[in-house]
């Protein structure tokens, strides 16, 4: 069993609909999507071998999932031999009891982190503070929504959805002060209150986005430094690394260093890359623990076409473009993680069939897939995850019928026939736009999220009748 | 059974059995440009200052970027000659986190190789880069790059990297947070100056 916050409170239908009746956030949302993604585009375009680089990276994730056990131990040792502590949790309780426990012993009531989409999924801030441990997040985006007492709504920029003068708000409730709206303004004022904090903690919690096995070292890649500070002045660090984050050599890092960047903030290279392995004397943290987690991994790994979806790493370009995403924002996906990657993964690190509507949440356009620097073919794990899934009773019997006259010739040509017929006088009814709002039960299923479509007056083959008598 | 044994068996069980051949027709090599001419394009677009000079106009070109400092921190292994031009005070480890915290304090450093393609110097804790918090506290950093050390791209840097267990800084900027509307703000917490000194 797997657990934290993957699992969405409410069907993506309904948080959507919620969702999309924020302007604020949707006009938001729209900017940032297509500003980040036309980046990425002249980023990715300046690189001639993207497609190697894509296609090396992809191979190498599956070369890792091919031999994940021997990479783990391998890694553990490393790590060991380097001084790190390597412990291992079945789930998102156990990472917690795991972090939390380690937090403990160190005897201080305030902890400061990186921001790391795993303690996200395992919910860690609230398992401390339950522990009475604060948690402080760092990066300035987690702090405005920690602060807000909000969810983040997009991997990379979580923030997204409030603007200057909404976080100078959320900053006066909370006595950070900024002189102004102006984003240098907040920024100081973020600066001087996590300063004080980074030069006196005693403990840092982070996240990993690579984990070298031949070396047991850590790699955190990140803008704003706040990761180095974490990673650098504590006395102890503890790193929360999900199982799939391996790769086998330092060399492999040569590839996914050049992915990354571009394909999430589309810049060249993100300002800063913190690498470490185990402890070195005199420079860091001197007591560092690595906690390991599966939490649905190993369920991911056991299906031959979701597994892909744990080469993922994490950079939110599928969510840049997807038309969806853009539309409904982070939040109506209830999981930290939304969005195309979110629809595939959710639903397979939480089991169970929870989440069981997100592989609905998406068109099928396959923007998603050309955008990843892994290459995951989310619409196949999508199509893949709805025919695993359970379907409504009324879908399925419409589906059934369907397919039985969609099989035959005859029967679809005498089908689109009558259904002619019957759109006649709707057509004349609904005047020009010859679309319908609301079908009737059970059909109403179908409209409630889209127009329905009249036939057309024509089949192509009477139009092409006609145009070949004339 | 414990976590690790259960993990474990859970991923043998789990795994895909068919093994798999990567393949590596990327670039490995990245050459045709001016890589010092690259570097420096790049680094500029990052909002870094680049000045080049001769090894002999290195001093000089330490000392004016020191000018407005009140102390210049140092790494161990050093070479004397950086500071010759500096009048200041110059600070020498061991210290302490707060002496690194002081208002206008510079540090100096070398790096261990610089990216021309992505504008990033890689710091590897060597003699004259000292420890990780050298350059993350003080909110200026200057930092001396040999042309010797610029390579093109990504992988010849990491394989030029003597030992990657060591810690590692890859800098490609000073410090930025886009998290406000997307504007983009240099310097939340790392350094928000840096000045980027090219010996040829
Ligand atoms: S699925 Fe691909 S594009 Fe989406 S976040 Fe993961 S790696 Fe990036």
């Amino acid at each position: 069993m797997s657990g934290g916050n993957i699992v969405a409170r409410l069907p993506f239908p309904v948080a959507a609909r919620k969702e999309l009746g924020d302007a604020q956030l949707r006009a938001n949302l729209r900017n940032a999507t297509h500003t980040i993604r036309d980046k990425r585009l002249r980023m990715v375009g300046e690189v001639p071998d993207w497609e190697e680089l894509r296609r090396s990276g992809a191979a190498i994730k599956d070369d890792v999932l091919s031999r994940l056990p021997e990479l783990l131990t391998q890694f553990e040792a490393a790590a060991t031999a380097a001084g790190a502590t390597v412990h291992w949790a079945r789930d998102a309780a156990e990472a917690c009891a795991v972090v939390t426990a380690l937090v403990r012993d160190t005897g201080t009531a305030e902890v400061v982190k990186v921001k790391s989409m795993v303690t996200q999924e395992i919910g860690l801030n609230d398992s401390l503070e339950a522990a009475g441990i604060a948690a402080v997040e760092t990066d300035l985006a987690e702090l405005i929504v920690q602060l807000a007492g909000d969810t983040p709504s997009h991997i990379l920029v979580p923030a997204i959805h409030y603007n200057r003068s909404q976080i100078r708000d959320i900053f006066h409730r909370n006595g950070l002060s900024a002189l102004t709206d102006d984003p240098p303004a907040l920024a100081e004022a973020a600066r001087r209150h996590l300063r004080a904090k980074f030069l006196s903690a005693r403990v840092g919690i982070s996240g990993a986005n690579f984990a070298v096995a031949e070396s047991g070292t850590l790699v955190v890649v990140e803008s704003e430094g706040n990761g180095r500070m974490c990673l650098t002045l504590p006395e102890t660090l503890i790193s929360v690394v999900g199982i799939e984050k391996i790769l086998p050599t330092f060399r492999d890092l040569e590839v996914f260093l050049q992915l990354l960047p571009r394909s999430s903030t589309g810049e060249r290279m993100n300002p800063y890359t913190s690498l470490w392995t185990g402890v070195t004397p005199g420079d860091g943290p001197q007591t560092v623990h690595i906690v390991l987690v599966d939490n649905g991994r190993t369920e991911t790994l056991a299906d031959d076409v979701g597994r892909q979806a744990l080469r993922c790493i994490r950079c939110s370009a599928c969510l840049n473009v997807c038309p969806v995403y853009e539309r409904v924002g982070g939040h109506a996906y209830g999981s930290v993680y939304p969005g195309p990657i979110g629809a595939i993964l959710s639903p397979q690190l939480s089991g169970g069939g929870a989440n069981r509507t997100l592989p609905y949440a998406s068109t099928l356009c396959g923007a998603c897939y050309d955008a990843c620097p892994v290459r995951i073919n989310i619409p196949e794990v999508l199509v893949h995850l709805r025919q695993t899934g359970p379907h409504p009773p009324a879908e399925r019997a419409a589906m059934r019928a369907l397919s039985w006259i969609m099989r035959d010739r005859r029967r679809y040509a005498a089908a689109l026939r009558a259904a002619r017929r019957g759109a006649a006088p709707i057509r004349w009814a609904t005047g020009r736009r010859g679309a319908v709002r609301h079908l009737p039960w059970p059909l109403s299923k179908w409209t409630s999220t889209r127009d329905a479509p009249l036939p057309a007056k024509q089949t192509f083959r009477e139009w092409w009748a006609h145009e070949r008598t004339r | 059974m414990s976590a690790r044994d259960e993990v474990l068996r859970r991923v043998r069980t789990a795994r895909p059995s068919a093994p798999v051949t990567v393949p590596r027709d990327y670039r490995a090599v990245d050459e045709g440009d001016d890589l010092v001419e690259l570097l420096v394009d790049r680094l500029v677009d990052y909002k870094a200052t680049v000045r080049r000079c001769g090894p002999h106009e290195l001093a000089g070109a330490i000392g004016e970027l020191l000018s407005d400092a009140s102390a210049a921190v140092v790494p161990p292994g050093a070479p004397p000659e950086w500071l010759e031009a500096y009048q200041g005070r110059v600070l020498r480890e061991p210290l302490a986190v707060a002496d690194l915290d002081a208002p206008g304090v510079a540090v100096l450093t070398g790096c261990a190789v610089a990216v021309a393609r992505t504008g990033t110097l890689i710091l590897d804790a060597g003699p004259d880069q000292g420890r990780r918090a050298l350059t993350l506290v003080p909110d200026h950093h200057i930092c001396v790059v040999h042309t010797g050390q610029i390579v093109g791209g990504v992988p010849e840097a990491l394989a030029r990297l003597a030992d990657p267990t060591r810690p590692l800084t890859l800098v490609s900027g000073p410090s930025a947070t886009s998290d406000i509307e997307l504007n983009r703000v240099e310097g939340v917490h790392g350094p928000r100056r840096l000045d980027v000194v090219v010996v040829d």
